[in-house]
């Protein structure tokens, strides 16, 4: 295995309310990923996931508190000046947006925003290089005829073809790592195949690191090797895609599992995971999980879960071990 | 074959876009004033300061708007009256546009204590009628055109500083503006690149209407005194010596109409470049 690429130790934000009290968006999360590696980092809306990302990306709002370690290839990022970011940003790592229609500006060419991403961080490079630049990577992103497509604006692009281009400005200066936020979630399903396509090819061909951060498992299942699920600003199950779909040790990664549709099994009704996320307001106490868990004990009640292995996942549950021994009985009490 | 779409298509065959009713009707105004106020010298046949004839004739073959106290013809005055309130319009909306959209913009997108102070700055000129903080500025000045166009960018350029920074607001939460801070883009680079062009559509459009607003205000300026200078052919200037004379409506009515074509053309361009540039404001 080698060193990781994005290590993330203990990353806590936190943003201040209308009355001086702090909301904790993401709290002590771990995260790791190698060179080379799709690492799917899953969660419903609210669970932290993008705030997260942006906090690597230094992004996050002034008035955000983040305590913790962000390392990119060994190096910190917490705590590094605006300045200091800006060389990181589109160099290092990449950000793929999650709307391709609003991503892209709407008076500037496809072409001259592409080339603008290279010029940002070469100076040096000449208007006919970096042209010439924005042009091969809307070739390496597979959209045809790229010379003509250059030369277009965004809206005479398609949803699938602006991600496209979204991906080639994020892959302008040969970024070693890519965050994609939820890039397929505003195309329509053949479009999300091609573009989870085009990352892996990318990921193949270029040896780039990609997080992956989506709410679809079925994205997930077909692309990452690793994933983290993230539940009310924690991770609370991670592990190898093949692992955690085998044998989940979180009830809410089970259920979770539970609620995708499957083509081979003759289902009535698909099960849903009673209830909705607590508010970053009043998280409860223990496991923040607990009053939707059908596995739920006094424990959970009074003692936070803290990661550990349990078989061949990462989890926070004080019950892993029956839950991936899969006594769901006491799951189907919600139901009704 | 459909019948209904037919007309649609044959007007679309000769007019672009943008050239609808308002625009052109708006359009031919002005540009009849700025080929007068550019060619009068050539054509015309008195000066504006010339004593042309008997004093107060009324409209006759030789003088088409009469003359006036001094028997000076009122059509000349007139006429030659473009070149001094169109100029100045001009200089006045350019300064308050540029004044007034840099200080919005730079608090709009800096915002905290350098948005408070200059937007206060912002709602203290505001909050003084226009005519009155012009009036108070130019007697403090001095009268003479030059100082009041000076009062009257001090005047008009809260409005832009406050249309860009809501302009600036707006825009710069797209998404867009993120993916260029996250692509490494330096605050400057952004505010102009990603941020600017995008809002200058309501700004055009309200130059344009405004461009009326300070013909008119140089006119009143004027009127009062606070302006030109006799004997300078100036609208308000010529209104004011036409009001001494009440009955002789000629002196008077010549800059009058001169102004209400003006003022109206200019809001015709005004609304007809909305209609194009920024449909969504009607």
């Amino acid at each position: 295995m080698t060193a990781p690429l994005l290590e993330i130790r203990d990353l806590s934000v936190s943003f201040a309310g209308r009355h001086g009290e702090a909301f904790e968006a993401v709290s002590g999360v771990d995260l790791t990923v190698s060179a080379g590696e799709l690492h799917g980092v899953v969660g419903e809306s609210g669970s932290g996931k993008s705030v997260t990302m942006l906090a690597v990306m230094g992004l996050l709002s002034p008035g955000a508190r983040l305590s913790g370690s962000i390392k990119l290839d060994g190096r910190e990022l917490v705590g590094l000046s605006d300045r200091q970011m800006r060389k990181v940003r589109g160099v290092r790592i990449g950000y793929i947006f999650q709307d391709p229609m609003t991503a892209l500006n709407p008076l500037l060419t496809i072409g001259d925003q592409i080339a603008e991403a290279v010029r940002i961080h070469r100076p040096q490079v000449s208007r006919a290089q970096s042209r010439a630049r924005a042009v091969e990577l809307l070739q390496l992103v597979a959209i045809p005829m790229p010379e003509k497509r250059a030369t277009q604006y965004p809206h005479e692009f398609s949803g699938g073809m602006r991600q496209r281009a979204v991906i080639a400005m994020a892959m302008a200066n040969e970024p070693d790592l890519l965050i994609a936020d939820e890039p397929t979630t505003a195309l329509d399903v053949t479009i999300q195949a091609q573009i989870m396509e085009l990352l892996e090819k990318l990921r193949q061909d270029r040896g780039v690191g990609i997080v992956l951060v989506t709410h679809d498992l079925g994205v997930v299942a077909g692309a990452a090797r690793s994933l983290s699920i993230m539940y009310s600003g924690r991770v609370v199950e991670r592990g190898l895609v093949d692992d955690v779909f085998a044998a989940p040790h979180h009830p809410y990664t089970k259920g979770l599992l539970g609620s995708l549709p499957q083509p081979d099994a003759r289902v009535e009704r698909l099960r849903a995971i009673p209830g909705a996320p607590p508010p970053i307001s009043a998280r409860p106490a223990g496991c923040a999980f607990h009053p939707r868990c059908g596995y739920a004990i006094d424990i959970c009640r009074a003692e936070r879960p803290v990661l550990r292995q349990v078989g061949a996942t990462t989890v926070a549950c004080h019950r892993a071990e029956e839950v991936a021994a899969g006594q769901a009985e006491e799951m189907s009490v919600h139901d009704a | 074959m459909s019948v209904i779409a037919a007309p649609k298509a044959r007007r679309r065959v000769f007019l672009p876009q943008w050239a609808t009713l308002p625009v052109i009707l708006g359009g031919a105004i002005l540009l009849f004033w700025i080929v007068v106020g550019i060619t009068i010298p050539l054509w015309s046949p008195y000066e504006p300061t010339m004593l042309a004839g008997m004093r107060f004739q009324p409209p006759n073959a030789e003088h088409w708007l009469g003359t006036d106290a001094l028997g000076r013809d009122v059509l000349t005055r007139t006429l030659y009256g473009v070149r001094h309130s169109l100029p100045i319009a001009a200089m006045v909306i350019v300064c308050a546009v540029l004044i007034g959209c840099t200080l919005g913009a730079i608090a709009g997108f800096v915002g905290g204590i350098v948005d408070s102070v200059i937007m206060r700055l912002v709602d203290v000129t505001l909050s003084f009628p226009p005519i009155l903080l012009a009036m108070a500025v130019t007697a403090a000045l001095g009268p003479g055109l030059g100082n009041a166009a000076i009062a009257m960018v001090i005047v008009w350029w809260p409005i832009y500083a406050r249309l860009m920074r809501a302009q600036v607001l707006s825009v710069r939460e797209r998404e867009h503006v993120e993916a260029a801070v996250a692509a490494g883009a330096t605050r400057p680079r952004v505010l102009v690149k990603h941020i600017l062009p995008l809002c200058w559509s309501p700004i055009i459009v309200n130059a344009t209407m405004d461009f009326g607003q300070v013909v008119l205000l140089v006119a009143s300026l004027s009127f009062i005194g606070l302006g030109a200078a006799p004997p300078t052919p100036e609208w308000g200037q010529m209104i004011s010596d036409g009001a001494l004379h009440f009955y002789r409506w000629w002196i008077a009515a010549g800059p009058g109409i001169a102004i209400l074509s003006i003022v109206l053309g200019f809001n015709f361009l005004g609304d007809g470049l909305r209609d194009f540039l920024d449909p969504r404001s009607k």
